[in-house]
């Protein structure tokens, strides 16, 4: 009959995170003072859930420190106690050493005791009670009852006449007391009245139970726990019994040592080892799906089997004239298909309020820390985004908020000078833009310093002079690695070594981040991301007998060159002029090795204008197929990573098409470039 | 086997009272507060109500308030989740008219021996 509740934990994990941003999100929008109202209840709430969820999980650490922390919420909630800053500040870090004590239960990793243990004591004293009762736990004092090594009990249950209301009822618990034991149960109906004066939901009776083995009286009181102030109940060891009245239960005497231990001692034995040990919980993704969007899903379905049986019902004798039939039937699959497409894809598709979520917190310990007085502006929470890019997106978004914080906004005393509000403003936004989600992250500081930028720049070694670079270049140097304005090396950002990861991790989902600034006035970094990484919009092209999908996000323009526009630049090899801007160009077939190429001069094929590793590129191919969606299929996983490709797809034809991994294909040319290079200046 | 119903909001003790007593061949309806629970037992008769009491929109305690006041609920026991530090909620709760209350944390032997102290 067990239940493995390990099964639980990880709903169990999944709801206590969610309490926990709760309670942060709750305490952070709470001023000191008195407290009333919903905010503090839901806030204690997610205490008491997380606490009762810990202690039935087998999670005692956890729910101890929640205890307290409950404890003192529940004070505020009722009015005997005002929220302190400094209340405030210890529960806030108590919410974040909970969040760690779970993450370390989840996956099994270390909790930092003693933080914990300081915590609980500043709580404690916040509460007023040192060394706490809170903490000890109660129960187990109690459970030391009497444990009389006797051989039962003798009980005496008299309920009073209203006990039977509200459900009670004497009879499972009866029944139940014989469950521990051998059990003989005598009923007094002395007190019953004749049938004209009784009442039918009246208790007349009263009973003598005599249950005899190796029984805990805590088993027995705890039947009775719910009546005990509705009967007359009175429980005596059977031992002084057993003396008086020896005589009369001789006949039982053998019978009780015998029958008992195996009996009771089950049900105990069997609480105790099933008491679950903090279960490791593997790492198994969840999400939670909205109802909605699954029923959206279900409905889909439901079209798309009304359309197959359209469709086989025309198939099964087709003429001629079911044509039009047959080409609306097929047109109403393809719309059924993307619908479950697009529902499919819905489903790892969550609000990014759960990534924006804690940046409210942070930017109140990184302003605080810092002295500066920043509002968050957060907007468009509900976009969503596959679970992948939002797990990923995190900690850039965390770095690039940090960064508006420490460079952008200027202390208070700097912004009135300036005649700005001393409170800074920091904005976080995020919206659907054409196939692409859009984050942005604005601030209105002091803006990026493009001349000290420069200067940094050309002292690293970076640039050589001031040369060519566009006012945007100079600015997306702040995406260099070893490139940082600030002074002096904060403990919040600083050292330089961010922004450029800030940049790869972006990269990785296949997404660009961009920055504009204004001297005074602050600056706004753009991520640009794509809505899934499943499918990509693609398009196809042709080198030789190849087929390759290049992601269309990268693609800026295609054009056929003029023999004019072509150029030979040392150590950049083949180029071509596109508007005042010499490209390099990217011959695939020579990269990919293809042979069956139909056209080598670059005049009778294309170049495919492209974006990536901080520069344009021209890709030589032989022509261009169409675009189309593509579904993602890992390379990596079926053979091996391969240089310039980031995974494959299949056509509609079922052939297999290579996708090109641009900043790869770009690397990968750069350091073959010196060679033909060479050669090809020789020649010319 | 019994008809009953779990109303707490917190999803994990919820799938683990259900799922306990679902194993003991009991048919169980989840609900996730008080009026989300209310609601289902106005619509059909449940032999046994579990229920937690510190829940959004309506508590336990109202929520067995409001049960007891209905006529198919006069006699059904209705159980409350309670914390061990909750002695005055179990007065309460029985001042509302309670049958009884289990104590968190429980595990599902426990839950099943208490079940077995009402269920006929």
């Amino acid at each position: 009959m067990s239940t493995d509740i390990s099964q639980f934990l990880d709903v169990f994990y999944e709801e206590s995170f969610e309490g926990l941003d709760i309670m942060e999100a709750g305490l952070l929008d709470m001023p000191a003072g008195p407290v009333e109202g919903e905010l503090i209840n839901s806030i204690f709430r997610a205490a008491h859930s997380i606490k009762g969820g810990g202690g039935t999980f087998g999670l005692t650490d956890v729910s101890d420190f929640t205890h307290v922390m409950e404890t003192l919420l529940d004070e505020m909630r009722a009015g005997d106690r005002e929220m302190t800053g400094e209340a405030n500040e210890i529960l806030l870090q108590s919410v974040d050493c909970l969040r760690e004590m779970l993450t370390a239960k989840q996956q099994g990793g270390e909790v930092d005791e003693a933080r914990i243990g300081a915590l609980a004591q500043s709580l404690e004293s916040l509460l007023g009670s040192p060394g706490g009762s809170a903490t000890s736990d109660d129960a187990p004092e109690s459970k030391q009852d009497e444990k009389a090594s006797n051989s039962g009990w003798v009980i005496k249950f008299a309920p009073h006449k209203q006990m039977l209301e509200n459900g009670k009822d004497p009879v499972p618990i009866l029944r139940e007391l014989a469950k521990l034991g051998k059990c003989e149960v005598n009923v007094d109906t002395s007190a019953m009245p004749d049938l004209y004066t009784l009442e039918p939901e009246s208790c007349y009776l009263s009973w003598d139970v005599t249950v005899e083995g190796d029984i805990d009286k805590e088993q027995v009181t705890e039947l009775f726990e719910w009546v005990e102030d509705e009967c007359d109940l009175r429980i005596e060891p059977l031992a002084l019994n057993f003396s008086e009245s020896a005589t009369q239960t001789t006949d039982q005497k053998d019978a009780t040592p015998a029958a008992t231990p195996s009996a009771i001692s089950a049900p105990a034995t069997a609480m105790a080892a099933k008491k679950p040990t903090a279960a490791k919980a593997k790492e198994s993704g969840s999400i939670r799906v909205s109802i909605d969007k699954i029923d959206t899903l279900i409905n889909t379905i439901g079209e798309l089997v009304i359309t197959q049986s359209m469709l086989s019902q025309i198939g099964e004798d087709f003429e001629m004239e079911q044509l039009e039939q047959l080409t609306d039937g097929l047109a109403q699959l393809a719309r059924n298909t993307r619908e479950l497409q697009e529902g499919v894809l819905g489903i790892r598709m969550l609000p990014i309020s759960f990534a924006f979520n804690r940046f409210p917190r942070m930017v109140h310990d990184t302003s605080n820390k810092l002295g500066k007085k920043v509002e968050l502006i957060m907007s468009g929470q509900e976009t969503e985004v596959d679970k992948t890019v939002m797990e990923k997106i995190g900690d850039p978004l965390v770095h690039l908020v940090r960064n508006s914080i420490d460079h952008g906004v200027e202390a208070p005393d700097v912004r009135k000078a300036a005649g700005k509000p001393e409170t800074g403003t920091v904005e976080l936004s995020a919206s659907h833009r054409g196939g692409n989600i859009i984050i942005e992250i604005k601030d209105d500081g002091a803006g990026i310093n493009k001349e000290k930028l420069l200067n940094k720049a050309i002292s690293n070694g970076l640039i050589k002079s001031e040369n060519e670079l566009s006012e945007e270049e100079v600015l997306n140097l702040v995406f260099h690695a070893g490139l940082s304005t600030a002074e002096e090396i904060s403990d919040v950002s600083g050292r330089g070594v961010g922004m450029d990861v800030v940049r790869s991790n972006i990269r990785d989902l296949g997404g660009t981040v961009d920055v504009t600034s204004e001297p005074g006035k602050g600056s706004i970094f753009t991520i640009r991301l794509p809505l899934t990484l499943a499918i990509l919009d693609g398009q196809t092209i042709a080198v030789g007998d190849e087929t390759y999908i290049i992601p269309l996000v990268s693609i800026v323009e295609s054009i056929q060159v003029h023999p004019d526009m072509l150029n030979l630049v040392a150590g950049k090899g083949e180029t071509f002029k596109l508007r005042d801007e010499y490209l390099s160009i990217i011959r695939l077939h020579q990269i990919f090795g293809v042979d069956s190429v139909n056209c080598k001069d670059l005049t009778s094929g294309i170049l495919v204008v492209v974006e990536g590793e901080g520069g344009r590129y021209g890709l030589f191919v032989d022509e261009l197929r169409g675009q189309q969606q593509v579904v993602i299929k890992s390379l990596e996983a079926n053979y091996r990573k391969v240089d310039g490709i980031s995974g494959a797809t299949i056509l509609g034809d079922g052939s297999v098409a290579l996708i090109l991994d641009l900043p790869g294909l770009i690397r990968l040319a750069n350091r073959s470039v010196e060679v033909p290079g060479v050669h090809q200046q020789n020649v010319a | 086997m019994a008809n009953i119903l779990a109303v707490d909001d917190s999803t994990s003790l919820r799938q683990m009272v259900s799922f306990t007593l679902q194993g003991q061949g009991h048919t169980v309806v989840q609900a996730e507060d008080g009026v989300d629970g209310l609601q289902a037992a106005k619509s059909q008769t449940f032999d046994l109500v579990i229920t937690d009491v510190n829940m959004p929109n309506m508590d336990g305690i109202s929520l067995i308030k409001e049960l007891r006041s209905l006529p198919a609920y006069r006699n059904t026991p209705l159980l409350m989740l309670t914390t061990e530090s909750g002695d005055d909620k179990k007065a309460q709760g029985k001042q509302a008219g309670a049958t009884g209350w289990i104590v968190k944390p429980f595990n599902p032997d426990k839950l099943t021996n208490v079940i077995s102290r009402v269920l006929a």
